[in-house]
């Protein structure tokens, strides 16, 4: 397999970067970690005409926290992601996450930014985005503009990012200390999407749940932030009856493909089996 | 379509080339460069047998862009081996526990094995296991891959071998 | 210390010297694996040489309307372009199968499957050869296809291979419709039916081994090298069997065999995948006839999945009858084996079953009948054996899940009922109702170990309570506890009955003793990581008292090396390793007669004694192994050739019967189907054991390919023929987080007609595993009342079961 030719360029700032892609139009593609582009380009689904690698852009790297929020960097790799500290100790389910993203070499190299922008509806982390209520900044011709995670994503590979815009960096509001959360991931092996994956994060008090926020992973043609499933569970106590409702409600949102990890009902119902479990594994880990 | 000129250093040696862009990094190091150690197995990113050390990263060579590796440090199985010839910890590991039989995946492998046991000289069996989830082997059921890890982890805590590349 | 102590001690010594038969000798291979310094096909460069790419089909089943080559010829770079009409003048547009039939090397006027090659491009390098496959323009007339194998002989369906429309005598007899290949049957049909008609019980389940591949990492390739001077051709290859390949390229290409020279270098695992001969050799050879330059071809992993042999895909019904009290009476088996277009099968050619007939599987079943009927779909041609004997990882799971269902039917323990069937020590050798005669065994001592070691009465009672804690609803779990007990019939074969393209499936060893008393062996099979360089040389070792240390064992150069049939179905050790034996002991009753004439003795005189001849009652004078070979080249007695080496081709009087008891133990969660293995135990049976640690490797090996195979690995097709999955991401190939760890265990059981007693056993723990996750999964449904649960038991099929039982209400 191998891939058609292109002209590669390497900026070394977002201005220059945001500029090659105005002056290419839509014959270019952004190149960030690669490892979901490259296989494309390979078996020839990809054939862009100039490849822009976003890898010698200082400012595109780092993770800090200001006022409560996390910004994390689009050239962030996820094997950073793992080995932060920050992210350990205020959004752990990023690390949670990123520890079943692909296998570990891929982990090196491949980058959040590429993760949560690259629009493939089997990418784990825009169900996390959209789950912890990020804003993803886009840096184009006109300046920087925020998008929410819970907006930004169309269909499949079909953002709110414009062919112009790079996708700079991901802020997201540090959820409260005691805040539980899990991703529950579905998937036959190692390096596989997900059959289906469901991202918790909640709150509670006492035995009452006083926010939830759900979100979940390739089931449909976009990620999915299952809105009605958290306002169910919100200020309730997490009963069965309850727990059922909400599971129907994220179920009912879902349209997965038939493929080769099941067929679609399957894969419905393990939004919802994912949903649960990671639900479970939250409310075990919540303090307050 | 213009070529582009990179700089990098392959098993401690400085190399200078002009690639066409799309040039994989396994191509450039099997074709150009004459480094047939790591192979290809899967080309879609799965199997690790192309794994190369990039920079402190295991990196699957067939999923990058020998223009990506412009400027990087490389080292594949070849400058792996101890300076006199003799097989080092991991390498005597496969060899003595029986962890590789056709020895395709096996350059992969060590090289993930490698990186592994530098960021964590004392792995348990499932953060072995974990660890080289990257590279399929279809000989030999890992379970003596694990071992060959697990005497290699043991022989450098008795005497910690210096990195090849340094 | 005493004198017997001492040379007790000293010849302890000398035999640990020898690293021989029965020690963990660490592989000679690794040496240079670990460096990176293996040699495969595709690390061979060649000055000139340029690089094939194939022009493939999307379609299943169409007609060629058109193939324009111009703007691929245009492109720079580009040296060629073949297609069908250029290689039908020299009739090279199609090629023999091992099986007896034809395969389109490139589609002439219709493609029969999904990525058919249908152009060879031929550029200076692999880029631009990809680059103008997708110049080469292709106009297609798409045609229905068939898929389902039970749909090919209906009235209506479409006629596949127009090629042999009117030849309705086919290889192995009349063929019954257009898309039919060949019947074959075996067995006493009337009184099988008779059995069954009045048999107190019965079961009748239609088991599918679906269709997979063997897949090793490194796929298929080639290099080929025409010398237009001297008109002689070097093919280097990634091939099993590198001297049938030369065959079957003289015979195609009409070179004749002394002017080929086919190298196997080392091989990334074969797994059956790279017995057969492919287009892209064919190819790469046309190319370079043509070019008069080296042409290298290598396949991409889609395309290994997609093209080249597939396995298994036989449709079983399976029936078994029996007494009330658990005596099984006769077996009844019919099969619908898809081949896809073409009959590409590597069996022996009077075998288009292969050893299928091996289904009566390690019990004493009096009767019995087999038939199957062969069949062509607009699927990939193949049929390989799988890490198997031919057909016989089939043939096993046929008998084994179908004595689980018996059990079941008769409410008794699975375990109970096969030690009740199974064949008796003292009965061997075994004629089965089928046709083999099993060399040797002992499965009531190997079953009883097994159920032993694994714990069987505890395992039971701990699956009783979970089932009764399931039922209340307190736990979501379901425990299998999945049997599998085999025979596997491997090391073929006898001339009567084996061969391949009409050679004889005999083995070869040549041994050359050199003057210093080194060695240098050359073999007839070819290791694709078995460790061959490492165990034919602790045979040699043992039979002629060299170090281990000191023989070079080469494979792969049919130049150098002895014909032989290569290595698959396990035959390396049960034939090739009974040659090695065999041209040993030549050389050693040569070295007696040296050793006579030079101490000046009777050869009746002289005993052996691991390194040494010795004369009986003067232990002090001997002659080392070393010092006859020098004496062997300095000063041979007269009237004897100099020089000290032998050749044996071994004609196997009979095949190997390796068996095992392998126990699993698996917990499955009922919401989402997955799977997760507790327990994995293996006792293996393959006669002597001339390296325990390769033996385990191959162990662990087998047994990772029949948790694949049995959990989820499959080559798919959706209803127009379109193959699904064909990649690393979809086809399951467990990582070491999937993988369970594998216990191993031992019995030995001596061949008694090999000359070493050895079986093999490469292949045992796939024939043996895949049957026993499928029984462990078929185990924890069963008191759901189940039923037969196809393979592969992925978690959305399994869920799919759960759906089906109203467990998810």
């Amino acid at each position: 397999m191998i891939p058609g030719s292109f002209d590669y360029h390497r900026p070394v700032s977002v201005d220059e970067a945001v500029g090659l892609m105005g002056k290419l139009g839509d014959d270019a593609l952004l190149l960030a970690g690669g490892h979901s582009l490259i296989p494309m380009m390979k078996l020839r689904m990809a054939s862009p005409e100039h490849l822009v690698d976003l890898s010698a852009i200082d400012s595109l790297k780092g993770i800090e926290e200001i006022d409560d929020t996390i910004i994390l960097r689009a050239m962030t790799t996820q094997h950073e992601l793992i080995a932060s500290d920050l992210i350990t100790d205020k959004l752990p389910i990023i690390q949670e996450t990123s520890l079943v993203i692909a296998d570990p070499q891929i982990r090196y190299k491949g980058t959040f930014g590429g993760n949560v922008a690259n629009g493939d509806p089997g990418n784990d982390m825009p169900a996390v985005m959209q789950c912890l209520d990020a804003k993803l900044e886009l840096t184009g011709p006109d300046g920087k503009r925020q998008v929410a995670a819970r907006d930004f994503y169309q269909g499949a590979y079909d953002t709110l990012r414009e062919d112009e815009e790079i996708l700079t960096s991901v802020h997201i509001p540090v959820p409260s200390s005691g805040h539980g959360y899990a991703y529950e991931k579905l998937k036959r092996k190692v390096g596989d999407y997900a059959t289906a994956a469901a991202a918790v994060v909640i709150t509670m008090s006492g035995d009452k749940c006083t926010s939830a926020s759900i979100g979940l992973t390739n089931v449909g043609d976009t990620p999915l932030w299952a809105k009605e499933a958290g306002e169910i569970l919100n200020g309730s106590s997490l009963d069965n009856a309850t727990i059922d409702k909400a599971v129907s409600a994220a179920e009912a949102i879902t349209d997965p493909a038939s493929d080769m990890r099941g067929p679609a009902e399957y894969r419905t119902k393990m939004a919802g089996m994912m949903m649960r479990r990671a639900l479970e594994r939250a409310q075990s880990r919540a303090k307050g | 379509m213009s070529k582009s000129h990179i700089e990098l250093t392959i098993n401690g040696k400085k190399v200078e080339a002009l690639v066409e862009p799309r040039t994989l990094l396994i191509h450039f190091l099997r074709e150009e460069q004459n480094i047939t150690g790591p192979h290809i197995g899967c080309d879609t990113g799965h199997c690790g047998a192309c794994t190369v050390e990039m920079d402190d990263m295991s990196v699957k060579s067939c999923m990058t862009f020998a223009v990506q590796a412009d400027g990087a440090n490389i080292t594949t199985i070849e400058g792996m081996a101890n300076p006199d010839g003799t097989l080092t910890a991991l390498q005597e590991g496969f060899r003595e526990m029986h962890g590789l039989q056709c020895g395709f995946c096996t350059p992969g492998m060590i090289t993930r094995a490698h990186r592994l046991l530098l960021e964590n000289p004392d792995p348990n069996e499932d953060e072995i296991r974990n660890g080289i989830a990257g590279n399929l082997c279809r000989c030999t059921g890992y379970v003596n891959i694990v071992r060959a890890i697990q005497y290699a982890a043991e022989k450098m805590k008795e005497s910690p071998v210096q990195e090849a590349a340094e | 210390m005493n004198d017997q102590v001492k040379v007790d001690e000293d010849r302890a010594e000398r035999v640990e010297k020898l690293q021989g038969m029965g020690c963990k000798r660490k592989r000679v291979e690794d040496v240079r694996f670990t460096q990176g310094k293996g040699n495969y096909v595709d690390d061979l460069k060649l000055p000139g040489m340029v690089f094939g790419d194939f022009v493939r089909s999307p379609h299943a089943h169409a007609r060629i309307k058109s193939i324009d080559t111009s703007r691929a010829q245009a492109l720079p770079g580009v040296v060629a372009v073949l297609t069908a009409a250029d290689l039908k003048p020299l009739d090279l547009h199609y090629m023999p199968t091992l099986a007896g039939d034809v395969q389109a090397v490139l589609a002439e006027e219709k493609v029969l499957f999904q990525n058919q090659e249908v152009a060879f491009v031929i550029a200076e390098d692999r880029y631009i050869a990809s680059d103008a496959t997708e110049l080469v323009d292709v106009e297609y007339e798409a045609l229905p296809a068939i898929v389902d194998p039970f749909k090919s002989m209906d009235d209506d369906a479409p006629i596949l291979r127009e090629d042999i429309k009117d030849k309705m005598e086919g290889a192995h007899g009349p063929r019954k419709h257009p898309n039919h290949i060949f019947e074959w049957e075996i067995g006493d049909k009337e009184e099988t039916d008779k059995i069954f008609a009045e048999a107190d019980v019965t079961i009748k389940e239609m088991l599918v081994d679906h269709r997979t591949h063997p897949s090793p990492l490194e796929t298929c390739q080639s290099v080929a090298s025409f010398d237009k001077i001297t008109g002689d051709l070097t093919l280097w290859g990634t091939f099993q069997a590198p001297h049938v390949i030369r065959t079957v390229v003289s015979l195609i290409s009409k070179i004749p065999e002394h002017k080929i020279h086919v190298i196997a270098p080392d091989i990334g695992g074969g797994f059956g995948n790279k017995v057969g001969a492919y287009a892209g050799y064919v190819c790469s050879v046309v190319g370079s006839i043509v070019l008069g330059t080296p042409v290298k071809w290598v396949e991409d992993r889609m395309e290994n999945l997609s093209t080249t042999s597939f396995a298994r895909d036989y449709h079983m019904s399976t029936e078994l009858a029996a007494t009330n009290e658990g005596k099984i009476t006769a077996m009844r088996v019919h099969v619908i084996a898809d081949h896809g277009a073409f009959d590409a099968c590597a069996d022996p050619s009077k075998w288009p079953a292969g050893f299928m007939n091996i289904c009566t599987g390690s019990y004493d079943i009096p009767t019995a009948h087999l038939s199957v009927d062969g069949v062509y779909t607009n699927k990939a041609s193949g049929g390989v054996a799988y890490r198997c004997s031919f057909r016989v990882t089939e043939a096993v799971f046929a008998i084994e899940r179908a004595v689980e269902l018996l059990a079941q039917k008769l409410d008794m323990d699975a375990a109970e009922l096969r030690l009740k069937n199974f064949v008796k020590a003292e009965q061997f050798p075994y004629k089965s109702a089928l046709g083999w005669e099993y060399d040797s065994g002992d499965y009531h001592t190997a079953m009883n170990k097994a159920m032993e070691a694994i714990g069987y009465d505890d395992l039971r009672k701990e699956q009783a309570k979970k089932r009764e804690a399931f039922k209340k609803g307190k736990t979501r779990e379901i425990m299998g506890i999945g049997i599998s007990f085999f025979t596997e019939i491997v090391g073929a074969g006898p001339s009567k009955n084996c061969d391949i393209l009409g050679v004889a499936m005999f083995d070869s060893a040549e041994i050359r003793i050199h003057p210093t008393g080194s060695v240098i062996a050359r073999m007839g099979t070819k290791s694709q990581g078995q460790g061959h360089e490492t165990t034919y040389a602790q045979i040699i070792a043992t039979e002629i008292g060299i170090p281990a240390d000191d023989i070079t064992i080469e494979e792969g150069n049919t130049d150098t090396a002895p014909y032989g049939l290569g290595t698959y179905g396990s035959r390396s050790t049960p034939v090739a390793g009974a040659a090695t034996a065999v041209a040993a002991r030549k050389i050693r009753a040569k070295a007696q007669m040296i050793a006579a004439h030079t101490m000046e003795v009777h050869e009746g005189d002289l005993e052996w004694d691991v390194d040494r001849f010795r004369v009986k009652g003067l232990p002090e004078k001997a002659m080392t192994m070393q010092e006859i070979a020098w004496t062997a080249y300095n000063s041979p007695p007269p009237n004897m050739e100099p020089g000290l080496e032998a050749v044996n081709y071994y004609e196997p009087p009979n095949m190997t019967y390796p068996f095992g008891s392998y126990y699993c133990v698996m917990d499955i969660d009922v919401d989402t189907g997955v799977a997760k293995t507790r327990r994995f135990y293996a006792l293996d049976d393959c006669g002597t054991r001339i390296n325990p640690m390769i033996i385990e490797g191959q162990v662990h090996g087998g047994l990772t390919e029949a948790f694949a195979c049995a959990m989820g690995q499959e080559i798919r097709y959706d209803e127009m023929g379109n193959v699904m999955g064909a990649s690393f991401m979809d086809f399951f190939l467990p990582t070491a987080v999937e993988t369970p760890h594998w216990e191993t265990d031992f019995t030995v059981t001596p061949s008694p007609h090999h000359p070493i007693g050895a079986k093999g056993v490469g292949e045992s723990p796939h024939v043996g595993g895949v049957p026993c996750f499928s029984n462990a999964v078929n185990d924890a449904y069963s008191f759901l009342g189940a039923g037969h649960i196809q393979m592969p038991h992925d978690a959305w099929r399994l869920w799919q079961v759960g759906e089906r039982l109203g467990l998810h209400n």
